[in-house]
């Protein structure tokens, strides 16, 4: 910690001890700024707060901290940004919306107080059961956290027209998203600091009146969590040279790379990116950018709509990866042969398509069922064209796949085409059976006899055509499409794993 | 002769049965009978007389016989409940076999059925293979060759028989490699697979076959789309001993150069019209099949011989046909340096060829068996003297149209080849001479001495009298000969079984009369031999019950009388060309009661008017292809020739001016050379 302190760029002045422990965190959380990649996945993996976009989330910080910077005698390194800043009206923002912020900041605050307290007054207690400490203190964290956001965003709002700039110099808001709860000091600290900051003076009379959108903090769980496999900062120049040769996939020897771990809730968010003016949600800040047009011609300011660009200076950063959190997985961290996900969007993908129920279902074929509703759209596009059938059911878009699964197992074959079995196999087939029967002069002895038998051909040939593809699709789950490995690609969408199962299991 | 022998079994019969008044037949037991039956091959007659001799040995016969190639369906049912045995049953000559007759066979012969064979029959979908499926779980052998019409489905029917192991799908069209796969996937036992000309057919369906069917021995994938992916799948296969891909277009050098692995097992590979290799290709294939035997590069034009020098001596092959390619005389120096225990050479059409590459090949190959030199023009009488003073033990030599050599050179081979069989001298300069010295090779089977303008009975009548073996005669345009030249024949070779006399224009009814005594005989062309009348064709129809086919095509005074014999006697006929000839009505009528009958040419019959041919047509159930003057096209009713076409017959209306008179056969020898030239 102390070192990352000490990094240049970063001036720390005593006066805004908010300032320094944002500052701090951030660092130590996320050394090297973040590159447009990083921002993204982190938009992502921040999708748990459910009116709050890490984007505006960090704009919202940025713009906090430039209101300190205008309020109080500290600045920061000469920025580009503050000059943009000190342009901006004062008074560019929604009193109401902002009123309702801080209500809800300054119910949020008195719990955690009583909670603090409740933890002291019980400390004798507690010494006995460590457990519950341990819950209480997590609770804390948790809605320590809950108001630093929601604080944050609240400040940003003041400030909004220079967010995007702001957002890509200062990545303060890391720190948030990730504290190590491992680190009991940390937590500690997190709990000792806060409340002083909230309590600063000039921002008390924010916290006035409460917010309605106190529901999705009630979660019993911390809502944020993540983890530092390696407690010390990591060395670029080790970074490079170790390579120790157990390499994952992509030739990351375990520990180069930072793992982080969201929570199932965050995973499962459906929007990452909120507006700060009207709260309304989006997948992408692009589309937020978009939408914050209207709200303002600030917004319109081709600062505003720019792409938030890498940090220049700050393109070395540890390598990220991330870790499923469900217990078991080889995707999660515990696992004996953990292989990490690459980016917030494996993790999601990955975590609906292993560990979520599959909601979505064809509206074609009826059959088949997808988590992800991209996998669903893609699956549609071809439902229907997959015209290669085996024997056993199983379809496929292509004939060599056909082939490859017929080649691989015993006892299946070829399924002809329905469409070409049934015009040939029932309709005309059947008139040239009875047109021979009737044409048939003498050549018989006994063309009675015959005529039943091959009436019951017939019958036997349609029969066995008919139900072989109903039955067929009963016979699916028997190769055991449940169970396949798609982890390691959760970017491709398999309609049938078979080609993939032989290396997974 | 036959006739008088048959009469002293008669009549020694006849002197047991007096000295025991027991039939004699009685005391044979089954053993001692179907030991007799089971060599009782040769004739399908010889089988009909065994089981009139009682009704034991009718018994004996229905439990014995194993095989049947029914002529007509109408009595498919009855054959099949007396010979409730058969199991293989050859349908071939049944050109209308419909679902309802297979499924009467699959219930009747139901599991001693092994193999059946549908090749060319129409009319029965896969309805009917499926039924067979069901019920003949038995059978190992299929041919479904040369329906276009067909499909996969037939192929998935084939695919449900589990002992299947030798199948036969040549030409059908429609066969995609869905079908293919189910038949790989469906008959692990599979021994022998021929999709020749299956158009569907990919690389991914052979592919499959191939790693499915590790029993296959004989694979076929003679023009299909295959390229090189499928060939590592095919070289993999442990028991490959044959392997045919010829015109596969898709197959190139790489195909082979590339090949990591070869087939140990493969014995015979063709790759004739393949015509992307070359000679690095076949190098390769010599140096990774080590035990190949047999190799086909006919027409493979890019392939130069000279490239098999850097075999050296580790070449086992035997037998290479080399027909049509650059063939020159280092090029055979180096294959006779390299492939030492060659028995067998084609090299016919390879204008390359000369004496000097001749005499090299066979200086190295004295143990040469077959030798084919067709159409190399440039070979002279010192190849011949090459050839016959080193390979004695030659059994085999075609050399049509060496137009360079001498009556000299013929003589040679009468002189040094005794072993000969078979002997091809069509449009050769061959004399007397060269014939009678050919009188010296006992052992001729096949002598095809057509187009050679100068021989005359006295070079055939010792054939006649020396060789009574043969088999095949063809004096196709042998002017010189009369009817004395093929008494001579008739007596002397009563193993004769086709003879080709068109435009013998000296041939008379008495020529007919002598041929009659060789009863083997079922093939006679007479085309353009004026002298001949119904008379000789009565005489031939009544003596040569095998007759099979038979060409009168010009033969004006060939007239109902014929047409009437040949419907009383001829009961195997199934192939007459009647163009020119006096037929009426009545004649062709009678014709068409032979049920046998497939294949009718009818152009320029004067006498036969539209109602009478339709009638014809009509009564002839068996009819699959008629060829007919197109003026009948808008005379006969269109129902009536679609109905005839549903039954499985196939029109073809000839545009044909009315020849008058024929020009000389010296005329047409020079008018055929003169288009050679050109």
């Amino acid at each position: 910690m102390k070192q990352i302190i000490g990094e240049p760029g970063i001036d720390l002045s005593s006066d805004s001890k908010m300032d320094l422990k944002l500052t701090r965190n951030s660092e130590s959380f996320h050394k090297p700024n973040s590159s447009n990649h990083n921002l993204n996945s982190f938009n992502q993996a921040s999708q748990y707060f459910p009116n709050l976009s890490p984007t505006n989330f960090l704009s919202r910080a940025e713009n906090l901290q430039q209101n300190l910077k205008t309020k109080s005698t500290n600045s920061f390194e000469p920025n580009l940004n503050s000059g943009m800043a000190t342009q901006n009206p004062p008074l560019d923002w929604d009193p109401h919306a902002m009123l309702s912020n801080l209500s809800f900041l300054e119910q949020k605050i008195h719990e955690v107080q009583s909670l603090v307290q409740s933890i002291i007054d019980q400390q004798a207690e507690f010494s006995s059961r460590p457990s519950e400490l341990a819950t209480r203190q997590q609770l804390a964290t948790a809605d320590l956290t809950c108001i630093i956001i929601q604080l944050i965003s609240t400040a940003g709002s003041l400030l909004p027209s220079i967010k995007n700039t702001l957002l890509s110099n200062n990545p303060a808001l890391r720190q948030l998203v990730n504290p190590d709860f491992n680190n009991n000091l940390k937590c500690e600290g997190l709990i000792r600091n806060f409340p002083e900051t909230a309590r600063n003076s000039e921002y008390e009379d924010l916290l006035r009146n409460l917010d309605n959108e106190a529901d999705w903090m009630k979660e019993p769980n911390p809502p944020l969590q993540s983890d530092i496999v390696d407690a010390n900062p990591i060395d670029e120049h080790d970074l490079k040279e170790s390579d120790d040769g157990d390499a994952e996939r992509e030739h990351l020897p375990p520990g180069s790379y930072i793992v982080l771990q969201l929570e199932k809730e965050e995973i499962l968010a459906p929007h990452t990116h909120f507006c700060v003016i009207c709260g309304k949600g989006f997948k992408r800040d692009a589309n937020l950018r978009m939408h914050m047009r209207g709200h303002g011609d600030e917004y319109k300011t081709p600062a505003a709509l720019a792409k938030p660009s890498k940090e220049p200076g700050s393109d070395v950063h540890p390598v990220t990866r991330y870790s499923c959190p469900f217990a078991g997985c080889k995707r999660n961290k515990e696992h004996k042969k953990f292989q990490p996900l690459k980016t917030i969007l494996c993790v999601k993908n990955h975590y609906k398509r292993s560990h979520c129920d599959k909601s979505y279902t064809c509206s074609r074929c009826h059959a088949k069922k997808f988590s992800v509703i991209a996998d669903l759209k893609t699956h549609e596009k071809h439902c229907g064209r997959d015209k290669w059938q085996c024997s056993c059911g199983t379809t496929f878009s292509r004939k060599d796949k056909l082939f490859g699964h017929v080649a691989l197992f015993q006892g299946h074959t070829p399924a002809l085409p329905m469409d070409e079995v049934k015009a040939s196999g029932s309709g005309q087939g059947n008139d040239d059976m009875t047109e021979d029967l009737g044409g048939y002069n003498g050549n018989f002895a006994s063309e009675e006899c015959l005529t039943s038998m091959d009436v019951k051909g017939i019958d036997e040939s349609r029969a066995y055509f008919s139900p072989m593809n109903f039955d067929g699709f009963g016979a699916l789950d028997e190769f055991g499409r449940g169970g396949f490995d798609l982890e390691d690609n959760p970017f491709a969408f398999i309609p049938s794993g078979f080609s993939q199962r032989s290396g997974d299991s | 002769m036959e006739p008088e022998k048959r009469m002293d079994k008669r009549i020694r019969v006849d002197l047991n049965l007096e000295q025991n008044p027991i039939s004699p037949f009685e005391s044979l037991s089954e053993e001692v009978l179907f030991l007799i039956l089971d060599l009782l091959n040769s004739n399908p007659l010889d089988r009909k007389s065994f089981s009139l001799v009682s009704r034991s040995f009718y018994k004996l016969e229905s439990c014995h016989r194993r095989w049947l190639t029914p002529l007509r369906l109408d009595l498919l049912p009855s054959i099949l409940t007396r010979y409730s045995s058969i199991s293989h049953l050859n349908l071939t000559l049944c050109s209308r076999l419909t679902d309802v007759t297979l499924a009467s066979i699959a219930s009747l012969l139901s599991s001693s059925l092994r193999s059946i064979n549908l090749s060319g029959s129409r009319s029965y979908t896969h309805k009917g293979i499926e039924c067979l499926a069901e019920k003949c779980f038995n059978l190992e052998e299929i041919d479904v060759s040369i329906r276009v019409d067909l499909g996969d489905e037939v192929a998935a029917a084939i695919g449900k028989m589990v002992k299947m192991e030798r199948v036969n799908m040549g030409r059908c069209k429609k066969v995609t490699d869905l079908g293919i796969g189910c038949i790989a996937a469906g008959c692990p036992n599979l021994k022998l697979l021929c999709v020749k000309g299956c158009v569907g057919v990919t690389d991914l369906g052979v592919k499959l076959v191939a790693v499915k069917c590790r029993k296959l021995q004989s694979l076929d994938v003679s023009f299909t789309m295959i390229t090189k992916k499928c060939l590592p799948a095919i070289m993999q296969l442990p028991n490959l001993e044959e392997f045919c891909m010829t015109g596969c277009l898709g197959i190139d050098n790489k195909a082979f150069v590339n090949l990591k692995q070869g087939c140990n097992s493969l014995q015979a590979l063709d790759m004739s019209n393949c015509e992307h290799m070359t000679d690095s290709g076949v190098l390769s294939i010599l140096q990774k099949c080590p035990n190949l035997y047999h190799l086909n590069l006919a027409s493979c034009s890019s392939v130069n011989v000279s490239i098999l020098s850097g075999l050296k001596s580790m070449c086992k092959l035997g037998s290479i046909k080399l027909d049509g390619c650059k063939v020159t005389a280092s090029g055979l120096k180096s294959l006779s340096n390299s492939c030492i225990s060659l028995k067998e050479l084609s090299l016919s059409k390879c204008p390359g060829v000369t004496d000097e590459g001749i005499s090299v090949i066979m200086a190295k190959h004295k143990d040469l068996v077959k030798l084919d030199v067709t159409c190399c023009r440039y070979i002279t009488d010192e190849s011949l003297s090459a050839i016959t003073s080193s390979c004695t033990s030659l059994v085999s030599l075609r050399m049509e149209s060496c137009t360079k050599l001498s009556s000299e050179g013929f003589r040679l081979i009468g002189q040094h080849c005794p072993k000969l069989e078979e002997l091809d001298l069509t449009d050769n300069d061959l004399d007397d001479e060269g014939l009678r010295s050919l009188a010296n090779c006992h052992n001729l089977v096949s002598l095809k001495i057509g187009i050679c303008l100068r021989i005359t009975d006295n070079g055939l009548i010792p054939i006649g009298q020396s060789c009574p073996r043969l088999r095949e005669l063809d004096l196709y345009r042998a002017i010189g000969i009369t009817d004395k030249g093929v008494s001579a024949i008739a007596d002397g070779c009563p193993h004769l079984e086709m003879i080709n006399m068109a435009y013998c224009t000296n041939i008379s009814d008495e020529s007919l009369k002598f041929l009659s005594k060789c009863s083997k005989l079922c093939i006679v062309e007479i085309r353009g031999c004026l002298q001949v009348s119904s008379v000789g064709i009565s005489v031939i129809a009544a003596g040569c019950r095998l007759l099979s086919k038979l060409d009168v095509k010009k033969c004006c005074e060939v007239n109902d009388a014929a047409m009437f014999s040949l419907a009383r006697y001829s009961h195997n006929l199934c192939q007459i060309h009647l163009s020119y000839c006096s037929v009426t009505d009545a004649g062709l009528l009678a014709l068409a009661c032979l049920g046998s009958l497939r294949n009718v040419t009818m152009l320029h019959l004067s006498g036969v008017s539209p109602k009478g041919l339709a009638t014809a047509l009509l009564m002839c159930h068996g009819l699959t292809k008629v060829k007919m003057h197109s003026s009948f096209k808008s005379s006969i009713p269109r129902a009536l020739i679609e109905h005839v076409e549903s039954r499985g017959c196939s029109f073809h209306w000839m545009y044909k001016p009315f020849q008058v008179d024929f020009e000389s056969s010296e005329l047409w020898k020079q008018q055929s050379h003169d288009l050679f030239v050109e």
